[in-house]
């Protein structure tokens, strides 16, 4: 009996709350077709050389070379409730082939682990309230190579001032991950049955990685904004890599061992100014900390140089500084009492310097005649570890709109 | 030492309180600076390898729009 009346009510209050939010003219034209609003293709190739290979326990080429190409579709529609949904998709593929990898397993002509491919393919759908400044999201992505696979879920929120000068982005995300817990050959307990590498050969261990994302960026002039971000993470599983000799000061070799817990915070600054008309200055300050011992220090500066408003030009120079983990040592220096260990360089006490440009061309009326290739920017920059790794990396990225 | 910590959490406060309370209101039809596809706050799309070579050979990593572990097997 009591139902009919609340039930009543309820389509009352609906229809009244619909009539008070009900669209203005303009926004009766807004497009509720799907359509394609930017296809964007980002190629890189990265190319490194060092002799502090992880693989063979700190020593040893860490020669290696990566082809990546990803392409992003994005698309957007209107509801009848006037939200605006945005679907984005995007499919990756790296090939890389290392010199150090090869050595897991020196007696093969060529292991599987001497080049590999990765791909992954991910999509994302968000739900935007132009009127209410709120757009919640969901994500999902996938990867596969030959010894690692991860699936990954992630939610996110936003919710922009009504004069958006001010916006807050919170986000989770997750990654359960797998890999097969591959062995140097000489630490192998049982041999491969048909005498070479097959995947259905090693056991797996899972590497879950969960992380909370909250930024708030900030207009504080007509030529200056800001953005501060801070991104807590949590990983648990295999972290060591099982495959990288660790030699020690006895002469006895293991595999690298490191605790299966490693909590991250890190928390960055972005600032964005616009000096004159022909100058833009971006950068960056982050610093790290987490349950390892490791505590760096990132600045990032680039400076966009507009040679017209279509063309620009932008240097720029990166600082990053870091201390060792606890649990490193280098080669033959680890002692056998020690719990955790590892001889990998990535984890050693080192400065670093990257230097580079980057050239952007954004003509109006599109790029070699055709309207939708809206800009190409190309962009190359040269990487110097104190410890000697060197590399070099050049990046392409096409946008269509 | 705790006191050089102390220091630096201090200074890093009242910059923040600076930077925020010197805001001034922008308009929509102010922001053309603003708007510049280079002002955006947030890495470029070409800069994406950047971030994960990056983070591969660097024990830090989040807080720049990339991952902070997980999804492939870097730190």
């Amino acid at each position: 009996m009591i139902r009919i009346p609340f039930t009543l009510i309820g389509m009352y209050l609906s229809m009244v709350a619909f009539s008070q939010t009900r669209p203005t003219e303009d926004s009766l034209y807004k497009n509720r077709k799907l359509t394609v609003d930017e296809v964007n293709f980002v190629s890189g190739y990265y190319q490194q050389d060092g002799n502090n290979s992880a693989v063979t326990g700190g020593i040893g080429s860490e020669k290696l070379t990566d082809f990546a190409n990803t392409i992003e579709l994005k698309l957007s529609k209107y509801d009848r409730k006037y939200r605006k949904h945005n679907l984005a998709f995007e499919v990756g593929i790296d090939h890389y082939t290392s010199a150090s990898s090869d050595k897991i397993d020196p007696h093969t002509i060529s292991s599987a682990s001497m080049s590999d491919t990765r791909f992954y393919p991910s999509a994302s759908w968000s739900i935007q309230n132009e009127k209410k400044g709120t757009t919640i999201g969901v994500s999902a992505s996938f990867s596969n190579e030959f010894d690692y696979t991860s699936i990954g879920i992630g939610t996110s929120f936003t919710k922009t001032s009504k004069n958006q000068n001010t916006e807050f982005v919170g986000k989770l995300q997750a990654y359960l991950d797998t890999w097969k817990v591959i062995y140097p050959v000489e630490l192998r307990t049982t041999q491969s049955i048909r005498g070479e590498e097959h995947e259905d050969d090693y056991p797996s261990a899972p590497r879950n990685s969960y992380s909370a994302s909250f930024s708030l960026s900030q207009v504080l002039n007509k030529k200056l904004q800001v953005l501060l971000l801070a991104e807590p993470t949590y990983q648990t599983g295999l972290l060591a890599t099982k495959y990288q000799r660790v030699y020690f000061s006895d002469g006895s070799l293991q595999a690298e061992t490191l605790p299966d817990k490693r909590y991250k915070i890190p928390v960055g600054v972005r600032a964005n100014y616009f000096a004159g008309d022909r100058f833009i200055i971006r950068s960056f300050y982050r610093y790290y900390s987490d349950n390892w011992g490791v505590k760096a220090h990132t600045i990032d500066v680039e400076m966009p140089i507009k040679i017209t408003p279509f063309v620009s030009i932008s240097p720029f120079y990166r600082f990053y500084k870091q201390s060792a983990a606890d649990y490193f040592a280098p080669y033959g220096q680890h002692v056998i009492s020690e719990n955790y260990f590892t001889s990998d360089y990535d984890l050693s006490k080192f400065t670093a310097n990257m230097l580079g440009a980057g050239f952007r061309l954004a003509p109006p009326k599109g790029l070699c005649g055709m309207k939708t290739w809206s800009s190409l920017e190309l962009r190359y920059g040269h990487y110097n570890r104190s410890d000697g790794l060197q590399s070099n990396i050049v990046s392409l990225h096409l946008k269509f709109k | 030492m705790q006191t050089k910590r102390f220091t630096a959490q201090m200074l890093t406060a009242l910059a923040a309180i600076v930077t925020i309370t010197s805001c001034q209101p922008v308009k929509e039809y102010q922001k053309q600076h603003l708007n510049d596809t280079e002002m955006e706050l947030s890495s470029r799309k070409v800069q994406k390898f950047e971030s994960n070579f990056q983070s591969y050979r660097e024990a830090a990593s989040g807080a720049n729009g990339g991952k902070t572990g997980g999804g492939c097997g870097c730190n």
